[in-house]
């Protein structure tokens, strides 16, 4: 394949990425008479999603009655330090259960409750157990049953095809532009509506517990395109991911260890969590070993709780921080994380309830979780931030371009609870996939504009044609080390000024790095045009930390250590491109609807009322 | 026994189809590495232009099958220990693509064909009202086949496959489970029984267990889901009593 021609595709949708979000959007938009294709880096099946392990949170109600959506909205509005988006979070509580039910429907088998409806588990910062859930390989049954009636509903796949441009006609989105991995060749695609779902951008970090996947490409196209984002500052960092060996560091190690009664220790052996209670959540958590212990009795043997959850499954922040706090105190496991123990549950339980754990300490570590502990600690998991969309349709400030899933932003404001991701996805995916169709019902089908396809494809080509220059391994590999290092859990000024000078000098380097000349499956050509995107991306990350001056969820500023609620709380950074510069301004929030108010209200009093029963009225 | 600072030989499969031949490499080792992590230290050291598939490099998305040392495995969660040991002193540590599917290039394989056939097989269809009920022992019986990642290692070692080219008349093992996923499914109403014996072929496997043996995920392929069809298939084809039954009652069944 050589030369610079391309074919020509023509839908009424295109959805980049076949992760939860892209599989559920397109299913949507198929189903509503649109002609759509998927277009997707990896093969059907290997996108992020499949790697997701402890469940997707839904109000079901099925584990404990008590639960519904005004308590999921709430721990989500809370979870988010009040930061998210209240119309979105309302859908999510909302919708999410039916969204669950559907895919039961289309094959997914949850583990069952004793009466014999989906189950569900306990996870930080959900008040009642309310993740639904296989073993711990919950996102491996979701994008299989997506995938299986993905493509029985007449969707076009482009498999192992990457997305670098967008085309646009005015300020509309027309299309996009992509090259094929396994040929080198390229195609050019005319859409009415277009659905970002291309996941996330945690590769812009060292310790990651993302693939390749994850350069931010989606992000990058919507900025690129004039999209505004908002959030970027929230980089969730999970608290648990292994750190020996080197090879397997960043690795996730699921939250489930945790709702299944997981402890964390220092190498003093002091259960540390306890010390680390924020007084947002003080009263809520157990204050005695022997407490938290009851309750993981109660909740394992499938009892309703009568005491209160222990502190290891206060939010991820949180515990994130805590870990690291410990390291820092010279408290640390030998390889500079935390310890985690789950070896009091049995051999027996954990291989059931923790199958994929038990066998990935095994195989990668040398480990056996039934007996030993495992080293923990920090990593790059998941970001909050993305394009800003409606609440109600998903479109992103641009007209016909949407995005959903993580590449979206407004759920989780400044922190994400565990298992609202894959709600998310299916939720914002649908709604995604039907606005975008319905949009392109009455559009006629734009133009392929030769030149924008032209020169996007000498752009991708050029790095071919440097004849010499750095291997981009290298620089891809040093430039999240300078993330890790600069833009990591813990932030300041100047190591945020420093890093949006290093980015600069690593674009510059990207751009004259040499990947040989191959157009066949070259990873160096694919890695040296991924740079470009990482780099944007990562200047993106870091503005907006270094323009927010406080603390809060994803963000931590060592020299702004604690919350400012009377600015910061009450804005959102927005992040946009003007001729080829990155700007920032503030939003205000808008107020939050009075009913959704008087439900947070009545909540909140429910959660206070039973952990003083649970506490016995302290 | 360390491996960190140990050097390394490796030979691995360079170029497109027929062109491709093996290449040698030497490569500094670290602790704890797996296979895939020496792809990649290639890669980022010394031939960026390798190409290898990868995502999780957790055991969960089936991307990095390859054959080490004659053996299908998957890349990254093969320990380095491991291989040293089991390779012969001074002999390069080898990694070649799987071997039953079109070549694309290095260690890549076009795997599509796995896909066309998952095509046409005919989804789950239960009952419209949602909320579905079953327990967990019913849930477990196909959960188990729905712990597939899809690696199609499996595939490649069926010898219907790989030796005989069987494309067009067996579904291969992969496949077979998914059938069998779909047909134990406790609230499926769907009839595949004819097409999983002429169209997928399930009479082809003579249940050698080789694709049982290096499943990653630990699947009994054989034994509970391909006997399992091959069982479901005798009973509608050959077992004389279904058959006066069918005749008694009058009840009509797709042959
Ligand atoms: C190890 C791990 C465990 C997790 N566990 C949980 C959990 O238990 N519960 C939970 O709720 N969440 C969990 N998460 C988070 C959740 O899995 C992800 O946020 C979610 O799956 C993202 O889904 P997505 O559809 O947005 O994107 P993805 O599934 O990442 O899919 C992105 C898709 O976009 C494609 N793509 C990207 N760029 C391009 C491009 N340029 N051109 C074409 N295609 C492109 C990719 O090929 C891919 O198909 C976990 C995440 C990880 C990493
Ligand atoms: S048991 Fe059947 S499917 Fe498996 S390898 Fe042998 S012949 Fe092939
Ligand atoms: S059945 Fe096992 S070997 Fe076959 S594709 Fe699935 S996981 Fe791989
Ligand atoms: S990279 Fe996912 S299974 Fe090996």
């Amino acid at each position: 394949m050589a030369g610079s021609g391309y074919d020509e595709h023509e839908y009424d949708v295109i959805v980049i990425g076949a992760g939860g979000a892209g599989l559920r959007a397109a299913i949507e938009s198929a189903r509503q008479g649109a002609k759509t294709a998927i277009i997707t880096k990896s093969l059907l099946g290997k996108a992020h999603t499949v790697m997701a392990e402890g469940g997707c949170a839904a109000a079901l109600a099925n584990a404990d009655d008590r639960d519904g959506w005004k308590v999921h909205f709430h721990d989500t509005m809370k979870g988010s330090k009040y930061l998210a988006d209240w119309r979105m979070a309302e859908l999510h509580a909302k919708e999410a259960p039916d969204r669950v039910r559907e895919l039961e429907q289309w094959g997914a088998v949850f583990d069952r409750t004793p009466s014999h409806v989906i189950n569900q588990r306990n996870f930080g910062g959900h008040t009642f157990p309310r993740l639904a859930h296989v073993g711990d390989s919950t996102g491996l049954e979701i994008i299989r049953t997506l995938q299986e009636r993905g493509i029985h509903e007449g969707i076009d796949m482009f498999t192992e095809y990457t997305v670098r441009h967008l085309l646009k006609e005015g300020d509309r989105v027309t299309g996009c532009v992509a090259y094929g991995r396994v040929k080198g060749d390229f195609k050019a695609f005319s859409a009415k509506s277009i659905v970002l779902a291309t996941g996330g951008i945690t590769r812009c970090w060292t310790v990651c517990s993302g693939s390749w996947e994850y350069t931010g490409d989606g992000h990058a196209l919507a900025l690129w395109a004039g999209a505004e984002l908002r959030d970027m500052e929230f980089v969730q960092f999970h608290p648990t991911g292994m750190v020996w060996p080197p090879s397997v560091r960043g690795i996730l190690v699921t939250e489930g260890v945790r709702g299944e009664g997981g402890r964390l220790f220092n190498n003093q052996m002091e259960r540390f969590m306890f010390e680390y209670v924020p007084e947002m959540f003080r009263g809520d958590h157990a204050e005695t070993e022997a407490e938290a212990d009851t309750w993981v009795e109660e909740v394992v043997s499938g009892k309703i709780a009568t005491v209160r959850r222990p502190p290891e499954l206060l939010t991820r922040d949180v515990v994130a921080k805590a870990i690291n706090e410990e390291v820092k105190a010279g408290r640390g496991s030998p390889h500079g994380g935390a310890f985690l123990d789950i070896s009091h549950r049995g051999k027996e339980a954990i291989q059931k309830k923790l199958p994929s754990m038990y066998h990935q300490f095994m195989e990668l570590a040398g480990v056996d979780i039934s007996e030993e502990m495992m080293e923990v600690g920090p990593t790059a998991h998941y970001v909050m931030g993305g394009v800003r969309v409606d609440p109600l349709t998903q479109e992103s400030t641009v007209p016909g371009l949407y995005a959903c899933g993580e590449i979206a932003s407004g759920l989780h404001g400044a922190n994400r609870l565990g298992g609202n991701s894959l709600s998310d996805l299916i939720v914002f995916g649908k709604r995604a996939g039907e606005h975008a169709a319905q949009r392109a019902r009455n559009l006629a089908p734009p133009r392929i504009d030769e030149d924008q396809v032209k020169a996007s494809i000498a752009t991708m080509l050029e790095p071919l044609q440097r004849g010499e220059g750095e291997n981009p391994g290298l620089i891809y590999d040093e430039m999240r080390d300078m993330m890790q290092a600069k833009v990591g859990i813990i932030r300041t000024k100047e190591e945020l000024e420093e890093a949006l000078e290093d980015l600069k000098a690593f674009r510059a380097r990207a751009d004259a790095c040499f990947p040989g000349t191959d157009r066949r499956y070259n990873s160096g050509w694919h890695q040296a045009l991924d740079l470009i995107n990482m780099a944007d991306i990562s200047t993106v990350a870091a503005l907006a930390a270094l323009t927010r001056e406080e603390s809060r969820g994803g963000h931590t500023r060592d020299d702004f250590p604690v919350p400012d609620e009377s600015h910061w709380g009450q804005h959102l950074n927005i992040v946009w491109m003007e001729d080829g510069d990155i700007k920032i301004r503030q939003e205000r929030i808008e107020p939050i609807r009075h009913d959704l108010q008087v439900s947070l209200d009545e909540v909140k009093a429910m959660i206070k009322e039973r952990a003083e029963e649970q506490g016995g009225g302290k | 026994m360390s491996l960190k600072g140990r050097k390394q030989a490796f030979r691995v499969t360079r170029g497109i189809g027929e062109g491709a031949d093996m290449q040698d490499y030497e490569i500094e080792l670290d602790e704890g590495m797996v296979v895939l992590d020496c792809v990649h230290r290639i890669q980022y050291e010394q031939e960026p232009e390798l190409a290898v598939r990868w995502n999780c490099k957790a055991g969960k998305c089936g991307s990095c099958s390859a054959e080490i040392n004659g053996r299908p495995r998957l890349m990254c969660m093969t320990r380095m220990s491991d291989v040293v040991k089991e390779t012969p002193k001074g002999v390069p540590i080898e990694i070649r693509p799987m071997k039953a599917f079109p070549h694309i290039k290095d260690l890549v394989t076009d795997v599509s064909w796995n896909y066309e056939v998952a095509q046409r097989i005919a989804p789950i269809k239960g009952p419209e009202e949602a909320n579905w009920k079953f327990n967990q022992t019913e849930a477990h019986r196909v959960q188990h086949f729905r712990e597939c990642i899809e690696c199609f290692l499996c595939v490649n070692t069926c010898h219907v496959l790989r030796d005989h080219q069987e494309f067009d008349a067996f579904a291969g093992p992969r496949n077979l489970v998914r059938l069998a996923q779909y047909e134990m499914h406790p609230l499926d109403e769907e009839d595949r029984i004819p097409e999983i014996r002429k169209e997928f072929g399930v009479e082809y496997c003579n249940i050698t267990r080789c694709c049982t043996e290096v499943c990653p995920a630990g699947i009994q392929i054989t034994d509970d889901a391909i006997i399992q069809l091959k069982e479901r298939v005798v009973d509608r084809y050959y077992d004389p009593l279904q058959r006066i039954w069918r005749v008694i009652s009058g009840k009509k069944v797709r042959m």
